[in-house]
């Protein structure tokens, strides 16, 4: 095999694909133009396979052909049977398998380093190679074991509460140290127990640097990891000397930086303290006990809610993931439908972090025929609640918690929030009222004038005003 | 290429990266992520020189068991975007 360079237009193929990323990427900036987007990227990724297999992979195509067609059913089959409120899950799944296809990347590359143009003959690898191929080996292994973490902890096989080590910041940063240092005496000695150390010990971080993370932060640590896996796309780029990866690798790295910022701004937590961890245990001993004092609050029937809905001339809807938990997200487009049909003018609010991962509330609200165009986002909707007749809240809870704006103690104090109690009436859909929502604090607004608990299973209490509505 | 190129198209890319994902919607951040998932499985590329190459039988199964997990992502990622996508509708005009 000798090593000649490829002809230009295999370059050309690679810039094809990446530009055609970007505008799948591009299309997302509005629902119109998504589809669209969609089918660039597919087009982007044919091109670079196709012109892969064309320079290379000649020889061994049967065994490539059957390769993509396992890899390509399960994913196909997996994307038409999962559900959408299992959406996390699956990102987190999908985030864990381009990690491991790094490692294993770099792994084959450093067995093989002539076949990737990355050293003679000899087989001594370039030094440069050496260190992107460290790299991407370490962000890959980091991305496949947190991503792992984070799948089971999403998806419920694993508690969603933090999992404190002692000493963990001592062993996170010697290990990160150690990771840095073996990936910089790789470059003097090639040896397989080198890489196979920074291999181990990245599968470790990975995995340390996860557990101690709770169920609140999940939207930001399926961001995080979104953007890891862009990075190891890019590192992997770097050592193969293709643009296609390397423009994707930074496309993705920075989305998913971006997504983590927003997610961490919609909390009001800084990224260091989410990756800190710890957010979500057990509260203190002392803190909030003095107002666990009993407070009146009035509960409402099914029928109060909905002849007061009747009446009213602007409902808006705040759902949170109890509503997708209940699955309650069709009868509520029912109800919504119903006020429609009285003339009451229906909006739903939707907070950045409601959900599990960034915008999972929409697509759940899609699911169930939500025309996006009466879904808003907090800042664009947060001034109309004082002209809101009824503020309807149904399985979101700290996202309409007033002392986020008050409360100086309180643990999510400076998050932005709903100004529900701007509204005229509060709706509260609640199982009970003993749980409290996932930062685990009491909430003024069940106690406020107008506010009405409604004390039921969300689907079994919008059903119910379903029923009253349609008389 | 040499690094200088590489790292250009590198930045470059970054910058546009940016600007094109604070221009995409909320509502559409779930997609994105899993569209951002399927294209990152382009790492398929080195993954299909991995299972082409000669010279070493680990390198190649290696490279074969990248193929599958990249294949999984990029037809899972695709689909599942697709799915999505065709989801979100518009208010039917009276």
């Amino acid at each position: 095999m000798e090593h000649v360079a490829p002809p230009s237009w295999v370059g050309l193929a690679y810039l094809a694909a990446g530009v055609l990323f970007i505008m799948a990427l591009r299309g997302l900036s509005s629902p119109a133009t998504s589809r669209a987007g969609n089918r660039y990227g597919i087009i982007g990724m044919t091109i670079a396979m196709v012109t892969t297999l064309a320079t290379h992979g000649l020889a061994s195509l049967p065994e490539i052909i059957g390769a993509i067609a396992i890899g390509g059913g399960l994913g196909f089959v997996t994307a038409r049977k999962i559900k959408m409120t299992d959406m996390p899950q699956l990102v987190a799944a999908f985030h864990s398998l381009v990690g491991m296809a790094a490692v294993l990347v770099g792994l084959a590359a450093y067995l093989n380093p002539y076949a990737f143009g990355i050293s003679g003959p000899d087989g001594i690898i370039e030094v440069q190679s050496r260190i992107e191929m460290g790299l991407g080996i370490a962000i890959g292994a980091i991305t496949f074991s947190g991503s792992v973490i984070a799948f089971l902890k999403l998806n419920g096989n694993m508690s969603g509460s933090p999992i404190m080590l002692p000493g963990r910041h001592v062993i996170n940063l010697g290990t990160l140290v150690a990771i840095i240092g073996l990936t910089g005496y790789f470059t003097v000695d090639q040896s397989p127990w080198v890489l196979a150390t920074i291999t181990a010990l990245s599968f470790l971080i990975g995995f340390l640097l996860i557990i101690p993370i709770g169920g609140a932060d999940m939207p930001v640590v399926v961001s995080m990891l979104n953007s890891y896996s862009g990075w190891a796309a890019a590192a992997m780029g770097f050592t193969l000397h293709n643009t296609a990866m390397i423009i994707t690798g930074a496309l993705v790295g920075s989305s998913g930086a971006i997504l983590s910022y927003i997610m961490c701004k919609a909390m009001n937590r800084s990224f260091i303290s989410v990756i800190a961890g710890g957010f979500g245990a057990a509260p203190e001993a002392g803190s909030g006990g003095a107002a666990k004092v009993q407070r009146p609050w009035k509960r409402g029937a099914a029928e109060d809610a909905a002849y007061l809905m009747k009446e009213a001339e602007n409902v808006i809807i705040i759902p949170g993931y109890g509503m997708a938990v209940a699955q309650a997200q069709h009868v509520l487009r029912e109800m919504g439908d119903l006020l429609k049909k009285q003339g009451v003018n229906v909006k739903y609010a939707i907070h950045p972090v409601a959900g599990r991962m960034p915008g999972h509330m929409n697509v759940l609200l899609a699911e169930a025929n939500v025309p996006y165009d009466e879904v808003f986002e907090l800042e664009d909707i947060n001034g109309e609640f004082a002209q809101a007749d009824v503020a309807f809240i149904i399985g979101a809870n700290d996202v309409v918690n007033p002392s986020a704006k008050t409360d100086k103690s309180s643990p999510i104090y400076g998050m932005p929030v709903f100004d529900v109690d701007k509204a005229k009436t509060v709706m509260f859909i609640k199982r009970s009222m003993g749980g409290v929502g996932y930062a685990g604090v009491d909430n003024d607004v069940f106690y406020m004038d107008q506010t009405m608990m409604l004390l039921a299973d969300a689907k079994k209490m919008v059903e119910d005003i379903n029923k009253a509505l349609a008389h | 290429m040499d690094f200088i190129s590489i790292l250009s198209v590198f930045v470059m890319a970054c910058f546009v990266g940016y600007y094109v994902v604070w221009s995409v919607t909320p509502a559409l951040h779930t997609p994105l992520m899993a569209v951002t998932n399927a294209i990152s499985s382009v790492i398929v590329v080195g993954a299909l020189v991995a299972g082409a190459a000669e010279g070493s039988a680990i390198s190649k199964w290696l490279g074969l068991a990248a193929v599958v997990l990249a294949s999984v992502n990029i037809f899972g990622g695709f689909a599942v975007t697709e799915r999505m996508l065709a989801m979100y509708k518009k208010k039917e005009k009276k």
